[in-house]
């Protein structure tokens, strides 16, 4: 009898994972623009002028979804890495070493756009806010992360180590969380709080999640693109990559 | 009684042994031979429990040595090409202290006797950064002998050495193959050693 | 077992006097180095004392965890201790031991009379003692974790810092809270409780993920 149900485990060898994700970049990239567009119209134009704050308050229909992105995205690396450790299993650590930078792009975005937004609205350009400090050491985990990885030559010492520092770096995320918010309510009275978001009108909501699902396709899409490439350059020697890079045609392999 | 099932190394992505399968039985020596680059290094340190295979199992006494964890590593005694000599404690504390640690801490009267053997008597309290390769390599030995280790793997063990190290070498794994010892030994000379049954295992590029 | 390890290391770090007195002189220059910069003002440096004593002592720290598996990992002995029917758990928590007496301790010691300098009160002098010895335990042990995943590699130093520098956050802040407390002349309890409540999860947790790390560079 023919299994009807999906062998997913099969598509856990990079060999097979590779047309698989270059079918999918396509769609995910579609899905991207079209709620870019969608979301960037709905902030813009449709949500309304804030009270308090007037029209620089839009820029947390970036700031916002970059942020949960910068964060989702970290938990998600610690996530592969792990499962690439646990199960032996390179894809899973490709895949982590792959979204990496991209957590680290949407880090950088949302200190960014928090700073931004707290020039027009406080006059400051950086505000040692509960959230700010925390995103910014985040930050500093994605670095080390990186960092890591790019110092060590052997592949696999590379995805365990990775491994171990974002596992240990996931458990103490909120331990870093909880004591920068201890450290902030101490010296209060000095503080300005970016926290105060406006009152959410639906539109404005609404802008924020289709950006957010924007976010989620563009990182989705990138991280298939890095992961494609970083199987053909750990791959190189193997000889079914031969044959995918050049569509079916058989190429004689040197050496 | 060391088995290898199926066994297979990598080094970085590389594939570099696959399928390999040998066993050994007390008194018995292996030869692992091949060039550089080859994997005899990947290869004993896996047998000796430092790295995972990509593959297979190494089985001492029917169990896997990965569920035997601790126990297996008193049955072994892994000689590498770094001595494992610390440089600022004397022969004679090397010995001592790297015994103390595996569990099986020696007298100054033992250690003495051991040294002794190893022709290092004089210079037994001199730091180990003042003696000679040969002389270090021979301390390291001593360590090997101080150990009750079934197992000895050792690499390169006859390379960059003088005389009388070689020779102290040559009898003492000779000695430990006659007293129903087993030794693994990477080498790209001819060891010249009487044993029960002598493997070799050819490593291919 | 555990008594010949670290006894051996104590032993080495005798020998190797001159390391760890480097690290010591570390911490009292770059705390000297505030006051040149900020001002010689008492309020200012009231102020900012706690901090500066913590930060100078972290620094310090990361300087000495190079030494906790380097050199054993240079010469060969660091295979030949995981190769003792020790568990990898145990000899971590040995050399850690050592290394916080030898480098940690000393820092402890000279931290109030560098915060004499500073013109900090005795009960703030002594709750930098208590937070400093409950503080620089859980340093040792999360830096073992980055000085075992960089074994071996360029820049190592430079790398341990930016690894384990975003890690010791909570410990800065419930340290430096403890004495900014005893300075405002409020409680440092609920600081020091936290610092210890760190200290005993650091001490059953951090160990494990250092073994997996030094298991994973020295394949």
């Amino acid at each position: 009898m023919s299994e009807r149900r999906i062998n997913w485990y099969k598509y856990a060898a990079p060999a097979n994972f590779y047309p698989l994700a270059g079918k999918m970049i396509p769609w995910f990239t579609g899905l991207t623009a079209i709620l870019f567009i969608a979301g960037l119209y709905v902030g813009f134009f449709v949500a309304p002028t804030d009270f308090q704050q007037g029209e620089a308050y839009r820029i947390i229909f970036i700031h916002v979804p970059a942020a949960w992105m910068g964060m989702f995205l970290y938990v998600m690396m610690a996530l592969y890495a792990g499962i690439g450790w646990a199960f032996n299993a390179r894809l899973g650590s490709m895949m982590a070493t792959a979204i990496a930078p991209t957590g680290a792009i949407f880090t950088f975005i949302s200190l960014v756009t928090g700073s931004l937004w707290g020039r027009p609205a406080w006059g400051v350009w950086w505000v040692w806010d509960a959230r700010l400090t925390s995103t910014l050491i985040l930050m500093f985990l994605y670095i080390g992360f990186i960092s890591l990885q790019s110092s060590i030559d052997d592949p696999r010492r590379a995805d365990r180590a990775g491994a171990v520092l974002a596992i240990v770096g996931v458990i103490n995320v909120p331990i870093i969380y909880f004591s920068v918010q201890w450290w902030n309510s101490l010296h209060q009275g000095a503080t300005i709080r970016i926290a105060n978001k406006p009152t959410m009108a639906p539109s404005m909501l609404a802008a924020m999640l289709i950006l957010l699902a924007a976010c989620w396709m563009y990182s989705i899409a990138v991280v298939l693109v890095r992961a494609r490439c970083i199987i053909r350059e750990r791959e190189r020697e193997s000889p079914w990559l031969a044959e995918a890079a050049t569509d079916g045609f058989r190429v004689q392999s040197l050496g | 009684m060391l088995e290898a099932v199926n066994l297979g190394c990598t080094r970085g992505d590389r594939r570099l042994v696959t399928g390999l399968n040998f066993s050994a039985r007390p008194g018995e020596l292996i030869e692992l031979r091949g060039p550089n680059g080859s994997g005899k290094t990947s290869l004993l340190r896996i047998l000796a429990g430092l790295s995972a295979p990509a593959e297979g199992e190494v089985r001492w006494q029917g169990e896997s040595i990965k569920s035997l964890a601790e126990a297996y590593s008193s049955s072994v005694a892994y000689l590498a090409h770094q001595n494992g000599v610390k440089d600022e404690l004397s022969a004679i504390e090397n010995l001592r202290i790297s015994s103390g640690i595996a569990g099986n801490a020696l007298s100054n009267s033992e250690a003495q006797a051991i040294l002794d053997m190893l022709g290092l008597s004089r210079q037994q309290s001199l730091p180990a950064r003042s003696l000679s390769a040969g002389q270090r390599r021979r301390v390291a030995l001593g360590r090997l002998l101080s150990s009750n280790a079934a197992l000895w793997i050792l690499d390169e063990v006859l390379t960059s050495l003088d005389d009388t190290a070689i020779r102290l070498s040559r009898r003492f794994i000779g000695d430990h193959l006659a007293n129903g010892g087993l030794a693994i030994i990477a080498t790209h000379q001819d060891l010249d050693l009487a044993a029960e049954r002598i493997q070799r295992i050819e490593l291919s590029r | 077992m555990f008594g010949w390890l670290v006894w051996r290391d104590l032993i080495l770090a005798w020998r190797r006097r001159a390391d760890v007195l480097a690290t010591v002189f570390f911490f009292v220059i770059v705390v000297s180095l505030f006051p040149l910069g900020v001002g010689p003002e008492r309020e200012t440096l009231r102020t900012i004392a706690p901090g500066v004593v913590w930060v100078a002592a972290l620094l310090a720290s990361m300087l000495s965890l190079g030494r906790i598996f380097g050199n054993d990992y240079q010469d060969g002995t660091l295979e030949q201790l995981l190769l003792t029917p020790q568990s990898t758990y145990m000899i971590v928590l040995g050399k850690i031991l050592a290394q916080w007496l030898v480098s940690e301790v000393p820092l402890v010691v000279i931290a109030p009379l560098l915060g004499l300098q500073f013109g900090l009160a005795q009960n703030s002098l002594a709750t930098m003692v208590v937070s400093l010895l409950l503080g620089t335990p859980v340093l040792s042990l999360i830096g073992s974790i980055g000085a075992a995943l960089t074994l071996g590699l360029r820049a190592a130093n430079v790398l341990v810092a930016l690894l384990v520098l975003p890690l010791y956050i909570p410990v800065l802040i419930f340290g430096t809270g403890a004495v900014q407390a005893s300075v405002n002349g409020s409680s440092p309890r609920p600081y020091l409780l936290l610092l210890g409540a760190t200290l005993v999860l650091t001490l059953v947790f951090a160990p494990l993920a250092t073994s997996a790390a030094l298991k994973i560079s020295v394949e």
